[in-house]
């Protein structure tokens, strides 16, 4: 199969990025470097194609029951012009993907966009369609994964950066998880606050076919997917696929550590076993680990306690641009996931001594 | 784009480069390899006096997106290790062929050196 490519692969090409297949997109990875861009992003500024994830729109009459019944947050919770962070899980509870749902700020009718993972558009349209159906609701459900566009401009000069190129909004008068319509180098476009680094910084929709003048205008680092992978690390964001996967990593959201986004006096699929696991606590919980000894944690080393029992693994590790150490998210029981608890994690054979902490790794 | 393949150094297919003087050899890995591999944030490297053995893995260079063995180019005796790169893995990254070498080692079988692979025949494989 062939992969979908952003629309502003040739402009990435022309900047000499590297590239990698991700969900189905040939992607950037990364441009300069991703130590250089990672430290743009946290020092001054930088943009990221991710025009990879998803959007899907939910209108009419039932488009905020349907949103509902199928995300563990309460999107009635949301007045036009906000948006949350969502799960969307199955019967079981188990993690499906993770979404921001925004509620559109345009007009009377309510609308809805969210946005699912990267290769997720399809199966989520799909599950959407489907309950509608089944429930008889009322709602218009698209994909316009290939008609939009979506960069992220991200980090503590993002915002001026920004605002110097928009019109029709000020930014400085939205607040985080807020979104607003506007244009931005002369394209409409829809202005979120959100974003996956844990810095200040926007997440612009646009046309597809306008991406470029939105991209262009945007004078800061060019980022890819290496340096976003390793900003979200910091703060401990999960990454669809390695913190959590119905297969391979099949997950609750209360084991992964956003059981604040359930809201159990609402309605939704998977809810009655969330409930229960609420009640009693998860057996197994994701937290950050910090090597004291040298070395780099990886995705599938074993976590194991200092007598070497094996307890857990670790989903994703790098070595900290920011903080010099390495560091790690893992799942672990629940009785060890107490930070400054110690623990080895298992790296090429050698036992290497870590300490639990909590996540953010960095204070923003 | 072209990367620097100095004259006077030897090279292996997985990237090492081996610099001989007399019985003595410094060993580390090419411009090519560094570039591929990204910013490298840590470097395992063995002790001093540990014996290598030509074609098996001696090392662990990481990168922030990748972990790859090194590979030794010769037989031999560890004499020197880079201690910087313990503190400055960057070093890898910044000078490869000068102050990112890895390991000195004394070499076992001078015979083993005509295996390797020219400055050429090392540009060919990386063009």
């Amino acid at each position: 199969m062939s992969l979908r490519s952003p629309p502003l692969s040739a402009v990435h090409e022309t900047a000499d990025a590297s590239f990698t297949d991700f969900g189905g997109w040939e992607m950037p990875v990364e441009f300069e470097s991703i130590r250089a861009e990672h430290e743009a992003v946290r020092g001054e500024a930088g943009k990221f194609d991710v025009s990879h994830m998803g959007q899907i729109t939910v209108s009419g009459p039932d488009a905020a029951a349907l949103t509902q019944r199928l995300t563990t947050n309460d999107v009635t919770a949301l007045d036009p012009g906000e948006a949350q962070y969502s799960a969307i899980t199955d019967d079981a509870g188990v993690m499906l993907d993770d979404t921001v749902v925004y509620r559109l700020p345009a007009g009377a009718a309510e609308e809805f966009l969210f946005v699912p993972n990267a290769g997720h558009d399809g199966e989520m349209t799909e599950r959407w369609l489907t309950e509608r159906d089944e429930r008889g609701l009322d709602a218009t459900v698209t994909n316009r994964t290939e008609e939009y566009a979506m960069v992220a401009v991200q980090g503590p000069d993002a915002p001026a950066l920004l605002a110097a190129e928009t019109d029709g909004v000020t930014l400085s008068a939205l607040s985080r998880f807020e979104v607003a319509d506007g244009t931005v180098a002369g394209v409409d476009a829809l202005l979120a606050r959100t974003g996956y680094t844990g810095e200040r910084g926007f997440e612009v929709l646009c046309p597809w076919d306008d991406a470029e003048t939105v991209w262009n205008a945007l004078a800061c680092q060019p980022c890819g997917l290496g340096a976003r992978d390793t900003l979200r690390l910091e703060m401990g964001f999960l990454l669809s696929g390695q913190e959590f996967h119905p297969v391979d990593e099949p997950r609750t959201p209360y084991e992964a550590g956003i059981g604040w986004t359930v809201k159990l006096d609402t309605e939704f699929v998977g809810r009655d076993t969330l409930e229960g696991i609420a009640a009693e606590g998860p057996a197994e919980t994701l937290v950050g680990l910090e090597l004291v000894d040298r070395g780099v944690p990886r995705h599938g080393y074993d976590v194991t306690t200092p007598d070497g029992d094996a307890i857990g693994h670790v989903t994703s590790g790098t070595m900290s641009p920011t903080l010099g150490t390495p560091i790690a998210l893992a799942y672990v029981p629940t009785a060890h996931a107490e930070p400054g608890e110690s623990v080895r994690v298992v790296v090429r054979g050698e036992p290497k001594k870590a300490r639990i902490r909590s996540t953010p790794f960095l204070d923003r | 784009m072209s990367f620097d393949v100095p004259d006077d150094l030897r090279y292996l297919e997985s990237h090492e480069w081996v610099r001989v003087a007399g019985d003595t050899a410094e060993v580390g890995i090419t411009a090519f390899a560094q570039d591929e591999l990204g910013d490298v944030v840590f470097v395992e490297l063995p002790d001093e006096g540990t014996a290598l053995t030509a074609g098996e893995d001696f090392g662990v260079v990481e990168s922030i997106k990748a972990v790859s063995d090194v590979y030794a180019p010769v037989s031999g005796t560890v004499t020197a290790v880079n201690d910087r790169l313990r503190d400055e893995p960057e070093l890898l990254n910044e000078d490869p062929f000068g102050d990112g070498w890895m390991l000195e080692v004394e070499v076992a079988d001078e015979g083993e050196l005509e295996g390797l692979l020219s400055p050429d025949a090392y540009r060919d494989q990386i063009a």
